[in-house]
């Protein structure tokens, strides 16, 4: 049985699809990302509480490593699909950075078939959020070095000169509202803990699956829109975004098996392999690498590999791990 | 009457991605007052429903002396309209507070 919450996405994509007027404030979807980021932060830093930190430690190194590394994989991978380094490189670092609301969507799965994970995974949301990032800029300033050297027609080579500094970067990503506020929903649930919490988890923590149906209605907005799209960029982009979330699965299980987490963790981390930013990446990389074609990566990270990963992928996913777990 | 004093009003309509860089970069070259507002809209690349982050577009509008309206707009369409779709549209206006633009 299909989860409650991906039929309010596919409602969306449906009333897209139809042309209907139907459209979310704007003010409500940023009140629902809000409070999504610091629900998400909230439940893993009550677990954080309960734990000492150093026991993290590798989970931690092991995120900051799979994000950096899945850049650096893909790329090869999507030049070979023709595309320029720009855009590879890119499209690469929304598959490095991760998807919040793809990771909520597998947690709320693993609740309902009761399989039990790591409750500070949230904490892997916020460190995997930006060595992705960091490794898409590499990854394009090697490949505009590289053209201008080989004096590629069509290539600017001030382009990603004019681009902001690391220092700008790494602000508006560390400050940015998704990292800012998952981990600061962490910190206040590792502080508060379990009885400083008590008093909001009316709001923040018992209504967390309505407030994530309803965002995903919006999404689904969202996501139909960009449908359109796909025609436009061709067969390449139905290539990479649904044949890289699996592949990607894989590598984040692998990690989940050597790091020793539950079946659900493993699950959880490959379903945060599989997913593409859509909030951090295309903002980042707008600044960062400006002769992207920023159209093809959200079209890629939201029309695609995001209906993908929630309608198919996560209970692929969940299978994956229980049967490399059993 | 009141004393009126001729001023140019720079519109950008551009990315939310890149308000920060044209603030910073509008001020450095002399603009003392600006107002920036979410809007919606569409061009020839498509349309932006400004539905979600990477879709917001803002109106950044810079009312300032004719010379630093012109530097400003050089600067706009030699660094940033290369890569980002943009509009940008001049017009003379009065102000009544010279002092404050």
């Amino acid at each position: 049985m299909i989860d409650v919450v991906v039929l309010f996405f596919l409602l969306g994509v449906f009333a897209r699809l139809v042309k209907s007027d139907l459209r979310l404030p704007e003010a409500l979807y940023e009140t629902l990302s809000i409070y999504l980021l610091l629900a998400i932060g909230l439940k893993g830093g009550l677990e954080l509480s309960r734990q000492p930190l150093m026991v993290l430690l590798p989970q931690v190194l092991a995120c900051l490593a799979m994000g950096f590394a899945i850049p650096f994989l893909l790329f090869p991978l999507l030049r070979w699909l023709k595309l320029v380094g720009a855009d590879a490189a890119s499209l690469a670092a929304h598959f490095g950075s991760v998807s919040v609301v793809t990771f909520a969507v597998a947690t709320a799965a693993l609740q309902r078939k009761g399989i039990p994970y790591e409750s500070h995974a949230a904490l892997w949301v916020a460190v995997l959020e930006a060595p992705g990032l960091a490794a898409g800029i590499l990854l394009a300033r090697w490949s505009a070095r590289k053209q201008a050297r080989s004096g590629l027609a069509g290539v600017s080579k001030t382009s990603v000169k004019q681009s902001s500094g690391w220092l700008a970067l790494g602000h508006d990503v560390l400050f940015g509202k998704s990292v800012l506020l998952l981990l600061g929903g962490i910190a206040i649930g590792a502080v508060a803990g379990d009885v400083g919490i008590k008093p909001i988890q009316a709001v923040f923590i018992d209504p967390f699956k309505g407030v994530l149906a309803l965002f995903l209605l919006e999404l689904g907005l969202v996501a139909g829109g960009r449908l359109a799209e796909v025609r436009r960029f061709g067969v390449a982009v139905l290539v990479i975004g649904l044949g890289a979330p699996p592949l990607l699965a894989l590598l984040g299980a692998s990690v989940g098996l050597a790091l020793g987490v539950s079946t659900g963790g493993v699950a959880l981390l490959a379903t945060l392999a599989a997913s593409a930013s859509y909030i951090a990446a295309p903002t980042a990389m707008r600044i960062a690498v400006p002769e992207a074609n920023a159209a093809l990566s959200i079209t890629v990270a939201l029309g695609i590999t995001f209906p993908f990963n929630i309608v198919v992928g996560i209970p692929l996913y969940i299978g994956l791990a229980q049967a490399l777990t059993s | 009457m009141t004393t009126q004093h001729p001023k140019a009003l720079l519109v950008i309509v551009a990315e939310a991605a890149i308000e920060r860089g044209l603030l910073r970069d509008a001020r450095a070259l002399g603009v003392q007052t600006w107002t920036v507002s979410d809007v919606r809209g569409g061009s020839r690349e498509g349309e932006r429903e400004g539905a979600w982050e990477a879709d917001r577009t803002v109106e950044i509008k810079l009312v300032c002396d004719p010379g630093v309206a012109d530097a400003i707009a050089a600067h706009v369409l030699q660094t940033y309209a290369p890569h980002y779709p943009l509009a940008l549209y001049l017009m003379p206006v009065a102000v009544f507070r010279p002092e404050r633009y």
